[in-house]
């Protein structure tokens, strides 16, 4: 079972959020200057913790879509806080790739994987599972009781 | 004779090769019929159990017709004789050691022909298996057209003119092996059993679970098809890469969890991100830090009900890291685990497929050639094609 488009992009981004997320945390001034954040150095730490977090959360969440849409709010902040264009246009090209795959998750993930090979007449048994439950109780077994892991038998 | 062989990690060919000849006076040769390419053959192709030699022939899911005997089988009164049709178990047994006498088969004590490798390995040696690894005899496998089957005189399992080899084949391996391993657990009818792993194995589990009277049995796996499969047969499906095992068994449990976990994966458990552990121990395992990835053990003990039991019948080779012991002894879990002992149930499991409780081929999924053996190890093992089982037919 392959991971689809958006999945692998999503997978990409959560790698990338942890990333920029060590670099706010480690060099927050580096990180203030290139994007043109007008805010403290600790402001700038807190949206790296809060990029770290996103990250991790999309790389193991069940469902990622949530994690992503996360990312656009967070990016929405980061717009608001710069005052570069260049920061803002960067910015602004990585909230559209958000967007697109947050959005295209949010579609695959609500809705059940095609499944190309159907074996649900395969049960193996001659009547419905449901009535062929306990049916290695009910006949010689009853007798003898059921199976036993300890009954010795010799060939 | 045409053989798979193989010839080194993710290399099996088919070759040309010498038949086997008679060898000993408890010998029997079989022109196998059917044979079939099991899961654990795959940790062979994977490269992830030692012992393999280059040229190793493999295979131990077999059946055909006797074709030649020992001098000791030459009797009027021999068990086999020339023309019967026999499934052959995948544990060579001799039917006369301690452990062959208590019914645990699986441990044989005088059939590894190697016996002195294996028990510096693990102690103790094993039963010595078909077409797996050195480390238990080194014995030639059955994706052949021949094979020599030796202690024949006690092994090899009489199938009744009619039935299809389909029908048949299975009483030599996975059949068994998911029958023990629901049996094992002692499942009583108020019992939630939890099955790990939706192939061969864990499709037999799950029928043998349901005959055996479970109120409720849950199957675990990724690939649709195979949940579909499981569902048939009586499963309630989990599919990890879309939930939580941990929250909907606990769900399905209402919060007490299940009282009875098999372990149906074994040594090669799935490795994706939502699983950070089973990442670790992938890069262990490149390192070769670690043999096994037990993700499937940690996640058994974990959410198993308190002094419940866990069946492993999934095959572990070596060496696991970050086994959750503290919880598996305040819990109070039971472990039962081990090859089968296939001779102790096969007379059992042919009589429910004669009387039409069960008919095993529900599970083929590809029927090929053996030529076609070598494509079909990679399409079983990427579980590619709707691929749960293969057949081949020498």
């Amino acid at each position: 079972m392959h991971q689809s488009r958006a999945q692998t992009v999503a997978a990409g981004l959560g790698f990338f959020s942890i990333g920029l997320g060590l670099a706010e945390l480690i060099a927050p001034r580096l990180v203030r200057q290139a994007l043109g954040f007008r805010c403290s150095d600790s402001v700038v730490r807190l949206y790296g913790a809060r990029e770290i977090a996103t990250g991790v959360g999309i790389l193991i969440a069940w469902k990622r879509a949530p994690w992503v849409w996360a990312r656009v709010a967070g990016d929405a902040l980061d717009i608001a806080s710069s005052r570069s264009p260049a920061g803002i246009a960067a910015l602004a090209g990585v909230t559209a790739v958000d967007i697109a795959t947050a959005a295209r998750l949010s579609r695959e993930e609500n809705v059940p994987l095609p499944r190309r090979y159907d074996y649900s007449n395969r049960s193996g048994f001659p009547r419905p599972a449901d009535e062929m439950r306990g049916a290695a109780r009910t006949k010689k077994e009853r007798a003898s009781g059921p199976p036993s892991f300890d009954t010795t038998v010799r060939v | 004779m045409k053989a798979l062989c193989w010839h080194g990690k993710k290399d099996i060919r088919c070759d040309t090769v010498p038949d086997p000849q008679i060898e000993d006076p408890r010998d029997a040769i079989i022109k196998v019929t059917t044979c079939a390419i099991c899961g654990s053959d795959l940790h062979l192709f994977n490269g992830f159990i030692p012992g393999m030699m280059r040229g190793d022939i493999v295979g131990h899911e077999f059946m055909g017709e006797v074709v030649e005997v020992g001098s000791d089988l030459r009797s009027k009164s021999a068990k086999l004789k020339p023309g019967d049709r026999v499934v052959v178990p995948f544990t060579i047994i001799c039917g006369e050691c301690e452990q062959c006498r208590r019914g645990n088969f699986s441990v044989c004590e005088r059939t590894n022909r190697n016996r002195k490798i294996a028990d510096k390995v693990f102690g103790h040696s094993t039963a010595g298996l078909f077409g797996y690894t050195h480390l238990t005899g080194g014995y030639a496998g059955g994706q052949a057209q021949y094979v020599r089957v030796p202690f024949a005189d006690v092994g090899p399992v009489k199938i009744p003119a009619g039935m299809p080899d389909e029908q048949a084949l299975f009483l030599g391996d996975i059949f068994p092996t998911g029958w023990q391993a629901a049996v094992q657990c002692d499942i009583q009818p108020e019992d939630t059993v939890a099955v790990w792993g939706a192939g061969p194995v864990g499709q037999f589990t799950i029928r043998a679970a349901v005959l055996l009277g479970a109120k409720q049995v849950i199957a675990i796996d990724r690939v649709p098809e195979r949940l579909s499969m499981a569902q048939a047969g009586g499963a309630i499906p989990i599919n990890f890469e879309q939930e939580s095992v941990i929250e909907r068994l606990q769900e399905l449990t209402q919060g007490r969890g299940p009282e009875k976990c098999i372990d149906a994966v074994g040594l090669e458990s799935h490795v994706g991100l939502k699983h950070p552990d089973t990442i670790y121990d992938r890069a262990k395992q490149a390192l070769m830090l670690e043999s096994d990835r037990p993700h499937v053990l940690r996640e058994m003990i974990y959410v198993c009900r308190p002094a419940g039991v866990l069946s492993v019948p999934g095959v572990y080779g070596g060496l696991i890291d970050k086994f959750p012991m503290g919880a598996l002894m305040q819990k109070g879990l039971t472990v039962r685990t081990g090859q089968t002992h296939v001779n102790k149930w096969a007379q059992d499991l042919l009589r429910r497929i004669v009387e039409g409780e069960i008919d095993p081929s529900f599970v083929v999924t590809h029927t090929a050639s053996l030529d076609q053996g070598p494509d079909l190890y990679k399409t079983f093992r990427d579980k590619e094609d709707g691929c749960i089982k293969v057949v081949l037919k020498p």
